[in-house]
């Protein structure tokens, strides 16, 4: 058994907290919150009012100008992941036929493009005027349709949304010719897009991927869904406060939207050029977990446990040499606790001694996008040598251990893991490794 | 991460299928060498005042009786209920046990994973349509956000939401299996479950599973999902005839018609499946992606994303284009891609090309979109084991430009020793499957 790793030479991200990397980390390590009134329909008639909500720009200014068409064939989830992409392959150093002018530097037939994706609601307005024209007596009749409201919505309408148009876009924009896949594994789809293009590198399918994840929860049908099953912190009055991951005052969580890339290469091709490599991606792990109830974790968080096992294995690293854990961390208590649970299981005593940040009090959960956003943050804090403070925790739950940072620490990270869960099950953790070990 | 040192073989030791042919995979392998179509009149909705009426249903389907306790998974959506049959066929034929906490078949459930092309369950129509018709003020162009949302909280169903989520039906196949090694889902459109099987048997490859329950399932017949193609004119017209509408590779062919179901692969390493001493049916030896990246509406006019996926696939498989003996088509019976696919193949193979069998299942099954890649490798597997490949039918009326040999309008009995299997995704994901007949 010999082992492998993957170079992290490039990060993108597009959040709440800024349109790019170096804004979203600066505001991380300012205590900022990114979460605040819904701006982009009125939330009357919803209990949660709040969201985490990537501020106003315009898609056309981040893509190429003959491509700027294209852009009307994007929804918000796509826009984000052209935005997170164009910024990994700048981060980098990389010219592509999608970047600023210059030699291209990337050989587009060996590199993969990967994006998780969630599932897409379309824009209710834009399909109000063919619904309103297919009623009959206020009711929505499937017959007017075929005949009225059908030939209304626009011919390319369906390729808005559908999941797979993250990555297109990209590969489109940067003409990437590799593999290319879509996960669609809700809030790991991030940690899974990342993970399954470093397999591809190191199994030689290519030899460099953009990958990430993108997600906009900010459409009325979405954040009902969310709303229905409960989950939803309701404390609209002070709403950068409202996600508490594991606080004993934690009353669900906030959701949102965002998109974030990495940039993952060859460890040699990033050091012939002497690339910056913010992290090498060193361990992937992976479970169900298995609760008849699905819309929570399991209670001892168990595939928790697994996946993160596994991903310490894969790295070939034992508990202590972690200085850095990004867990999933909602704010929903009961599924913070299974989390921790799941968190302390694999890592036994040690857990105590290592720093954990969560993320989604500052970034809300943006759904597939969550665990692209954190191995960024996680990249950063790696290069940085710093791990920002958390926010909104003052004290555990009985039954929970982990040792949220509360105050900003400077110290070298030698390994951080960062893993998560959906409600369908789903665990994912992926272990980055500093360059500098 | 770790790598080993020597890569697992990986075969298929069980198949399982629900789709508009059939229920289970000899109903649907007889229905395809008999040359049976799965198409008609759509049922469910009333589609009748659409641009297209029909549609290729899965029929009569319950997959409660199969199960101790189906109540853990009637909630799921119709894609849902579609994989869990399909996974029970094909963990009985492997010998995996579901349904029970102490499986003795042998495979350790921290090595057993999912990898899934599984598409979304349909949206809650109801809701969805009457909250927006009631809530838009035509007149001001405006939505009266309070009154949609009390419609919508009426009418919405937490359950139904969440079961709408892509990832929910590998969710249950853990629940019902036990699974608890890796497990993933994509949905890479048309290509997303031939995806899936490529991706999986490079995890068992690489050591990281020794049994993954992969394949698809899909069912994107709703009023919004056939709107949308509809409106991409993207599906057969053929209304007044519903059963020779698929008709791939011919000159009057004029869109896809819309299928569904759930096609289930058990991948296992050939350590794994020789220890537990399970009947392997085929060997997967070969993968290969690619993407287009030409434009979202269109394919590479030389499809060079396709080409690269077949040569990928062939590299990886270690052989060349004269070793394949059955090429089973992405042969959607749309213009484009019927068209770009036969070049594609000549681009590869050269004058092998004229030589090599190509079918289109589609043309009695339709197009299962998510599913569909898996279960057309299924016909693969079937073929290498009976020795007779599926025709494609309607073929009657030629396209000139389009001179391979489709195997036309009945089965062909011939020896299929390897077989590839092509999936092209909207948007240009392509993903290409080799299997081989199994030899120790």
């Amino acid at each position: 058994m010999s082992s492998a790793s993957v170079a992290i030479t490039g990060l993108g991200s597009v959040s709440p907290l800024g349109m790019d990397t170096p804004a979203m980390w600066q505001a991380i390590c300012a205590g900022q919150s990114g979460i605040g009134p819904i701006r982009s329909f009125d939330p009357v008639g919803f209990d949660c009012k709040i969201a985490g909500q990537v501020g106003d720009y315009k898609i056309r200014d981040f893509v190429p100008k003959k491509y700027r068409k294209a852009t009307k064939l994007m929804c918000r989830d796509i826009e984000f992941a052209v935005i997170a992409a164009k910024e990994a392959f700048a981060s980098a150093g990389h010219t592509t036929k999608g970047t600023d002018d210059g030699d291209i530097t990337i050989n587009p037939v060996r590199t993969a493009v990967e994006m998780g994706a969630g599932l897409i609601s379309c824009d209710l307005e834009e399909m109000a005027p063919a619904v309103a024209a297919s009623l009959t007596d206020g009711k929505f009749d499937i017959r007017k349709w075929g005949h009225e409201g059908l030939p209304q919505v626009t011919p390319l309408w369906l390729l808005k949304y559908l999941p797979n148009m993250l990555a297109c876009h990209v590969g489109i924009i940067h003409d990437l010719q590799g593999p290319s896949n879509t996960i669609t594994c809700a809030e790991v789809s991030g940690h899974l897009a990342i993970a399954e293009a470093a397999e591809m590198i190191i199994r030689g399918d290519s030899d460099m991927a953009v990958a990430g994840a993108g997600e906009s929860k900010l459409n009325p049908v979405v954040m009902a869904r969310q709303s229905l099953l409960q989950r939803c912190s309701v404390r609209n009055d002070s709403p950068e406060q409202a996600c508490r991951p594991f606080d004993a005052d934690a009353c669900g969580a906030v959701f949102g939207e965002a998109a974030a890339a990495v940039l993952l290469e060859k460890v040699e091709d990033a050091k012939s050029r002497q690339a910056k490599i913010f992290a090498e991606l060193v361990g992937i792990g992976q479970s169900t977990s298995l609760d008849p109830r699905y819309k929570h974790l399991e209670p001892d968080g168990k595939a928790v446990t697994i996946a993160v096992e596994r991903a310490l294995d894969d790295a070939e690293i034992t508990p202590d040499e972690l200085d850095l854990i990004i867990p999933h961390g909602t704010g929903v208590a009961q599924d913070d606790l299974a989390e921790a649970k799941g968190i302390q299981a694999a890592l036994g005593s040690a857990v105590k001694d290592i720093p954990v940040l969560p993320t989604k009090s500052m970034l809300s959960n943006t759904g597939a996008a969550c665990g692209a956003i954190d191995v960024v943050v996680a990249a950063m804090a790696m290069s940085e040598n710093k791990i920002p403070a958390a926010i909104n925790f003052e004290k555990h739950p009985a039954g929970c251990e982990l040792n949220i940072n509360t105050r900003e620490v400077d110290a070298e990270i030698r390994y951080a893991l960062c893993c998560g869960y959906t409600p369908g099950g789903q665990t994912a953790a992926i272990v980055l490794k500093n360059p500098t070990v | 991460m770790k790598i080993n040192e020597k890569p697992q073989r990986v075969v298929v030791t069980g198949i399982g299928l629900v789709c508009p042919l059939g229920n289970d995979v000899q109903t649907t392998w007889q229905g395809l060498l008999a040359g049976k179509s799965g198409v008609d009149k759509m049922t469910i909705f009333d589609a009748s005042t659409f641009p297209t009426t029909f549609c290729a249903e899965v029929k009569d389907y319950d997959f409660r009786p199969l199960l101790k306790n189906p109540q853990l998974h009637e909630h799921g959506n119709r894609g849902t209920g579609f994989a869990v049959g399909a996974t029970v066929e094909a963990c009985r034929q492997a010998g995996i046990e579901v349904e029970t906490d102490n499986p003795a078949d042998g495979i350790d459930r921290r090595r057993l994973g999912i990898y899934l092309g599984a598409g979304e369950g349909s949206a809650n129509d109801d809701a969805f349509f009457n909250a927006i018709g009631q809530a838009w003020d035509d007149e001001n162009r405006q939505m009266d956000w309070k009154k949609w949302a009390q419609v919508s909280f009426e009418r919405m169903r937490a359950m139904h939401e969440m079961e709408q989520e892509a990832n929910m039906p590998a969710g249950h196949i853990a629940l019902l299996t036990g699974a608890r090694g890796p497990a993933r889902s994509c949905l890479t459109a048309c290509a997303a479950s031939n995806q899936a099987v490529g991706e999986a048997a490079r995890l068992i490859r690489a050591g990281k599973a020794d049994v993954i329950i992969s394949g698809g399932t899909h069912s994107m017949i709703h009023p919004l999902g056939i709107t949308g193609f509809n409106r991409l004119t993207a599906l057969s017209n053929r209304n007044d005839s519903p059963q020779t509408a698929s008709r791939p590779f011919s000159a009057s062919r004029d869109g896809f018609v819309i299928g569904e179901g759930s096609a289930i692969v058990i991948l296992e390493s050939l350590d794994s499946a020789q220890k537990r001493g399970a009947k392997i049916l085929a060997e997967i030896i070969g993968y290969g992606s690619s993407s287009d990246a030409f434009r979202i509406t269109d394919m590479h006019e030389q499809g060079r994303g396709a080409v690269q996926a077949i040569r990928s696939a062939l590299a990886d498989a270690g052989i060349t284009a004269r070793d394949i003996d059955y090429i089973s088509t992405h042969g959607t019976s749309t213009p484009e891609n019927d068209s770009i696919e036969t070049l594609a193949v000549k681009t590869v193979f050269g004058e092998y090309a004229k030589k090599v069998a190509l079918s289109s299942p589609k043309s009695m099954f339709g197009h299962l979109i998510g599913a569909t890649g898996a279960a057309e490798l299924i016909t693969c597997v079937m073929a290498i084991r009976d020795s007779i490949v599926p025709g494609t039918m309607n073929l009657n009326d030629p396209d000139p430009a389009l001179d391979l040999d489709y195997v036309p309008n009945a089965a062909r009995k011939m020896k299929v020793d390897v077989a590839m299997n092509e999936s092209f995704g909207f948007g240009g994901q392509n993903d290409v499957v080799i299997v081989r007949r199994y030899q120790q």
